[in-house]
């Protein structure tokens, strides 16, 4: 069952287009990475996610129900971070959880309190002021907040963003057990593939709010693999046959083209394949990695 | 709901800006105490200089009930501007903090936080009124002792027996309470409207000095929007004040001359708050959040 499902949401501030025909569907117990650089749309798609946004066109379904329609009762079940860990610097790390437990209708007991400090490492600080917080400490507390309730999707935007490496790899474990060991689905947004790779089992990059690829990790970065970009007179007609195809997984067409991540061996197939089918096939560029593909779009901006 | 008060309620008196306005009056209500205890006589004579001739007057004059009225004159033009503190901070504060994206991705709807922060910021008012109250009151009663209450108007005198006049003054302070109250909401608005404090905090002082000069001016374009502005029915709690007289010129014990007025003013003012808040109920449901 898919957990999260978004068709096709756009989101206009004025003329710009901060997410564009956006879609992607989330299943149960994944950890799924959202990847994308600082300004690609990632916030705003989250803030869609948990009704923060409106959004100017698409539908956006959470545990099979409209989010718009259903606002309630699907955010009982959802605990997130989004961006920066903002909190009441006046108040203390067990105020802000208690706070937080008590807008849930169901009852949170204050020993979960005393165990979601444990579990992000702030259990020797819990009655300091959160004024006294480094931004990793802070940025703990928020993913305390997001956990208090015990939600099944947890949405966990640039959790470690001003954690020390240390710090980087508590909260990797913890997504890790909270994924593996209490069976949550977690939805975890990173601008560094490198974060996101040891964490996701699948993975989706956007770019200017477009999707550029989405796939499962380990075929995703499979070194194996190649990015392909195919140029042809007809890239509809093209799609169609790669799609009726066994190429078709990882098929994303954009405007330069089509992009395919497949076996280097299976190109030659492709091209024929193609050919065979009457597409005039102007081009096959071969790209990198994966990462390489990643950093070519980030580096372009 | 009441969770949701309780949440605004504690973080408002867990702020220590909370607690200016009510040091504030305090302040202000001590040393006004001190300096009409220590030169109290003076200051009644130079009330009574131009009826002296004419009028002869047993008792205490400057007694606790008439230090209250003096200090409500002088405060509650000024208290405002504390309510504005707290109430211009609540939805734009949280929106420069960040903390709004948090209250507004659980699963209370908006509207119920806009109210619920709506309620506590008016608890918080009513509080302040209530601490002013005890101050200009109870303990001016306590300092300066009780006698009958001799009020000098613009061109009569009001004399009201001790007492007839305690309950005049929980008659004012329910009344000052929608006053402060359409401030609140007021305050409020200005906050939906903004993602920092300070703008909001300006924007509504600005406001009620804007509107208080309209209702103050005596211009003929003026008095046509004077009967809606609520800065023009904000001070109306003097009406409590004001006593009919019988035939012989006697106050009437338990009478306020002008009843109409002081109900006109409190359907102004609740009809303020009403599109105050429903303004800022609006503008919220509507606004992406991205602070």
């Amino acid at each position: 069952m898919a957990v999260i499902k978004v068709e096709n949401i756009s989101k206009h501030f004025g003329q710009l287009k901060a997410v564009d025909q956006l879609s992607f569907e989330v299943e149960a117990g994944q950890v799924f990475g959202f990847l994308g650089q600082n300004g690609s749309g990632k916030s705003t798609t989250i803030r869609m996610l948990l009704s923060l946004i409106h959004p100017s066109s698409g539908s956006i379904e959470l545990f099979g129900k409209s989010i718009q329609k259903n606002r309630a009762a699907i955010l009982e079940q959802v605990g997130a971070i989004i961006e920066r860990p903002d909190l009441y610097p006046y108040l203390s790390a067990t105020e802000h959880l208690q706070l937080f437990a008590k807008v849930r209708k169901q009852k949170v007991e204050a020993n979960r309190i005393t165990k979601t400090l444990e579990q992000v490492g702030l259990a020797q600080r819990a009655q300091d002021k959160v004024q006294t917080f480094s931004l990793g400490m802070k940025q703990r507390l928020g993913i305390a907040i997001a956990l208090v309730h015990n939600p099944s999707l947890i949405i966990l935007d640039e959790p470690t963003n001003g954690l020390d490496p240390q710090g980087i790899a508590d909260i990797r474990a913890l997504i890790k057990h909270l994924s593996h060991e209490e069976g949550k689905t977690v939805f975890v947004s990173s601008h560094l593939l490198s974060e996101i790779e040891q964490v996701a089992n699948q993975i989706l990059i956007i770019h200017q709010g477009k999707k550029m690829v989405e796939g499962m990790t380990k075929e995703l970065l499979d070194p194996e693999k190649r990015v392909v970009q195919i140029k042809t007179m007809d890239d509809k007609q093209a799609l169609a046959i790669l799609l009726s195809g066994s190429f078709g997984q990882y098929i994303l067409p954009r405007e330069e083209g089509i992009f395919l991540k497949l076996p280097a061996h299976t190109i030659p197939l492709l091209n024929e394949s193609l050919i065979k089918s009457g597409v005039a096939v102007m081009g096959i560029e071969t790209k990198n990695s994966l990462e390489d593909y990643f950093l070519q779009i980030t580096s372009n901006a | 709901m009441w969770s949701l008060i309780q949440i605004e309620l504690y973080k408002i008196f867990r702020r220590p800006r909370t607690y200016i306005a009510f040091g504030a009056v305090a302040a202000l209500i001590v040393v006004i105490q001190l300096g009409l205890k220590i030169d109290g006589d003076a200051y009644a004579n130079f009330l009574m200089k131009d009826i002296n001739d004419t009028l002869t007057v047993d008792g205490k004059v400057l007694n606790g009930y008439l230090i209250c009225y003096i200090l409500l004159q002088l405060l509650l033009v000024h208290v405002p501007l504390l309510v504005a503190l707290i109430a211009a901070d609540m939805i734009s504060g949280e929106a420069n903090l960040g903390t709004l994206r948090l209250l507004f991705s659980t699963p209370y709807s908006r509207t119920h936080w806009v109210l619920a922060k709506f309620i506590a910021a008016s608890i918080y008012t009513i509080l302040l009124l209530i601490w002013l109250a005890f101050l200009a009151l109870f303990v001016s009663m306590w300092i300066f002792g009780t006698d009958d209450l001799f009020l000098m108007k613009s061109n009569y005198v009001v004399l009201i027996e001790q007492n007839d006049v305690l309950w005049r003054y929980v008659g004012a302070f329910v009344f000052a309470s929608f006053s402060l109250l359409t401030v609140t909401s007021l305050g409020f608005l200005m906050s939906s409207m903004s993602n920092n404090s300070i703008g909001p905090i300006v924007g509504t002082m600005s406001a009620i000095v804007f509107f208080t000069i309209l209702s103050t001016l005596n211009i003929p374009l003026f008095n046509l929007v004077k009967p809606y502005l609520f800065t023009t029915h904000m001070n109306n709690w003097k009406e409590f004040f004001d006593i009919k007289v019988n035939i012989n010129n006697e106050a009437i014990r338990g009478s306020i001359l002008n009843i109409p007025k002081i109900k006109t003013s409190l359907w102004v003012l609740t009809m303020h708050i009403i599109l105050f808040v429903t303004a800022s109920v609006i503008i919220i449901k509507k606004k992406d959040i991205l602070s």
